[in-house]
């Protein structure tokens, strides 16, 4: 499959107002494709209308089709629950369960049901925590509060935790825009290393963030996509005046 | 500022010390082991608050297996999906009862229970507590509730965890020792609540393991003590206050060692 | 330092950088080898090889801008990439003067031989050497070494003058080899122009090495 993710025309509406407008794009399979845009554009919202979770808001509204490997996640009838172990997500703030670091990674595991045994859950647990690069840290610890650990560790258990369900698609929302900048190279890294087995989609307000990491970037700005290249070419010859004036910082 | 802020505190304090220190002075000297097993006798003969220990116990446990299971399902409700006109309604009719004099609560449940059954019963007591229980906890489960974090919940819901899940392995386990709290606030309040077992489940001089009997309790226990003629009996009565306050003392304690936050 | 992610991408520059040096050492070399020893088959292929050596040079401009503006290098990364990016076009310039040199070379090699000039040949050695070393240099980052190597010039410009005066003597002495004196002296004329070349390489590796400018003011010492 070329494209994991295709758009089109997606209109969302939080209550009366309109967040985002008619966009279209596609989001290939194993690359790091950037959404970035001034604060308010609708990159977020994008980003969570891709797993659904802006339907845990109440009065939000989806209008358009947004095609995962081929079936629409909003038809009618739609499995809501297994899209999100699919697709999963890291958020801005790291969030991690008030439980032992090795439940933390366990949980998703144990709710879907994906482990035979207690050996095979270790070996899974292990799994995700050296995909996040954070084995060697915890493993010592593994049954300490997840809360012992620093923002960068938390926020790589957070990948972790996600990794576990072995999804498809990872969805990550500003995930190093709480952290310092020696814990957010180490989350660059990994979001380099990860698109060898994953689809990455990294929403940023760090532009020089997406230019290193990603292989495509999406210019939004006031709920439109303005502009979608590959990432070289978006910083060095945009097609749109709009974007270029982002980038060098002329505004946003 | 920080003076007058600790002379408060101090203050607040030492109120609640004198009032201990009072109660232990007065009753110590008629506490005794006899005291806690004997069931009332005579004036004159001694007697103790056995029974009414053990009442007390019975309606407090039937309360609770009530009231906290429909107070904090209803507390869950009202802070999970509660933000519409039917939470609103059910908030209203909380804070409203929680505001209703307990009197009258025992009016209530002597109407529904006390007269179709022909007697006072420990059960009606035990019923009368739970209508009582079940607003408090609501309220404060539901508060305790809200202040779980929604990232926690959109951790879960992230990883493919139906809603229903994210409840009950994320967000209760979070809110686990605010709702206990809550629940032992309200333990706390029956425990001390005396006119709504007037009605349902008068008293006895027995010891009495039958729910469908009258049953003594130790707060209408301690009124009759204080309001007789003897001196004897007042002693009595002070007495029992101090097992009364002592006991809703260990409860605290024991609650918070038990829910104290691990992680 | 773990590996960045921008590591790779340098890597790959020095790779490709060091690559068109080999290239440039290479074709210098032939195209004099195919000049003394009058082959015209190796000429020929110097020449068409210069292509090669402009697609490198391509590849290196189109890395150097995608390091700067996707990477964000500083420090010495930042000199590096600014380094290599002017080294490259100094050496695309320097195939450019040995494809020249096997063009002169084609045509003289249907003349009759003169006689050896034993300051061209010094002046050819000297070229090739100061180029292997100053690339040596850069790899090495070696500034002491590239500062000796800039001083090494003069004898190159000595060399040539001499040169110039014999080719001329020549000239006058006997009209009839002019063509060819004429073409030596071009083929002079350019191995003193690839030893300004790697004079310009050396500051650069002093550039990277010390962040000093070294260009234009050189002279004074």
């Amino acid at each position: 499959m070329e494209n994991k993710i295709s758009v089109s025309n997606l209109n969302f509406y939080y209550g009366k107002s309109q967040a985002l407008f008619d966009i279209s794009l596609e989001i290939p399979n194993n690359r790091v494709m950037a959404f970035i845009g001034p604060s308010g554009c609708g990159k977020s919202t994008f980003l969570r209308t891709l797993n659904r979770m802006n339907d845990t808001i109440p009065g939000t509204r989806a209008d358009g089709k947004v095609l995962i490997d081929g079936q629409d996640i909003y038809a009618a009838g739609s499995d809501v629950v297994a899209l999100r172990r699919k697709v999963g997500m890291v958020f801005q703030k790291s969030n991690p369960f008030p439980k032992s670091i090795f439940e933390n990674v366990a949980y998703g595991i144990r709710i879907n049901g994906l482990h035979k045994n207690k050996a095979d859950m270790d070996r899974r647990v292990e799994k995700a925590l050296r995909d996040a690069a954070l084995w060697n840290e915890v493993k010592d610890r593994l049954s300490t509060s997840a809360f012992g650990l620093s923002g960068g560790q938390q926020q790589r258990l957070c990948i972790a935790r996600a990794l576990a369900v072995q999804p498809e698609v990872v969805l990550m929302d500003e995930p190093a825009s709480a952290l310092d900048p020696i814990a957010t190279q180490k989350i660059e890294e990994l979001v380099v290393e990860l698109k060898k087995d994953y689809t990455i989609v990294i929403v940023t307000h760090n532009m020089q963030q997406a230019a290193r990491v990603s292989d495509q970037t999406a210019f939004f700005m006031l709920g439109k996509l303005i502009e979608i290249n590959p990432t070289q070419t978006m910083f060095t010859n945009p097609n749109e005046k709009l974007t270029e004036d982002y980038i060098t910082g002329r505004f946003g | 500022m920080t003076g007058l802020t600790a002379a408060c505190a101090v203050f607040a304090i030492a109120v609640l010390l004198i009032i201990l220190s009072y109660i232990g002075v007065r009753g110590l000297s008629s506490l005794s082991l006899q005291f806690l097993i004997d069931t009332p006798k005579p004036v004159g003969e001694g007697g103790g608050i056995g029974n009414a220990i053990v009442g007390s116990v019975m309606m407090t446990l039937i309360a609770s297996a009530i009231g906290l299971p429909i107070g904090i399902g209803a507390g869950v409700y009202l802070a999970e999906f509660g933000k519409n006109w039917f939470g609103t309604t059910i908030r209203f009719v909380a804070d409203t009862l929680i505001g209703i004099p307990s009197i009258i609560i025992g009016i209530f449940i002597y109407t529904l229970v006390v007269l179709p059954m022909g007697r006072q019963s420990g059960l009606a007591g035990g019923l009368a507590l739970a209508i009582i229980m079940i607003p408090i906890v609501a309220r404060t489960t539901e508060e305790m509730i809200l202040l779980v974090p929604n990232s926690m919940r959109e951790g879960a819901l992230a990883l493919g965890a139906p809603q229903w899940r994210v409840t009950w392995n994320i967000v209760l386990p979070a809110a686990s020792t605010g709702i206990a709290t809550g629940a032992m606030l309200a333990i706390a309040r029956i425990t001390g609540e005396t006119a709504p077992l007037l009605f349902t489940a008068l008293n006895s001089r027995f010891y009495n393991y039958y729910y469908d009997q009258p049953m003594a309790s130790l707060t209408v226990q301690i009124f009759n003590y204080a309001t007789g003629p003897f001196d004897v009996e007042h002693k009595l009565a002070w007495a029992a206050t101090l097992v009364l306050v002592g006991s809703i003392l260990v409860i605290n304690i024991v609650v918070r060692y038990l829910t104290r936050k691990k992680y | 330092m773990e590996h960045r992610i921008i590591d790779q991408r340098l890597e790959l520059l020095r790779d490709k950088l060091l690559l068109l040096g080999g290239a440039t050492e290479n074709a210098l070399h032939r195209a004099m080898e195919s000049l003394t020893e009058r082959n015209t088959e190796l000429a020929k292929k110097v020449v068409e090889d210069d292509n090669l050596i402009n697609q490198m040079e391509l590849e290196i401009d189109q890395l150097s801008i995608e390091i700067l503006a996707l990477q964000q290098p500083a420090a010495h990364d930042l000199r590096f990439v600014i380094s290599v990016a002017k080294i490259t076009p100094i050496l695309e310039r320097i195939a450019d003067h040995a494809g020249n040199i096997a063009e002169a070379a084609i045509i003289l090699n249907d003349e009759p031989e003169l006689k050896p000039l034993p300051d061209l040949s010094r002046m050819a050695i000297m070229a090739g050497e100061m180029l292997k070393n100053s690339l040596d240099a850069f790899t090495s980052e070696d500034s002491a070494t590239s500062r000796e190597i800039i001083k090494q010039d003069k004898s190159i410009d000595e060399s040539y003058r001499r040169v110039f005066g014999e080719l001329l003597r020549i000239m006058i002495e006997n009209p009839l080899v002019t063509t060819s004196a004429a073409h030596l002296l071009f083929v002079a004329k350019h191995l003193e122009r690839i030893g300004d070349y790697v004079k310009d390489i050396c500051e650069l590796n002093v550039y990277l090495r010390e962040a000093a400018f070294i260009k234009h003011s050189f002279e004074e010492q």
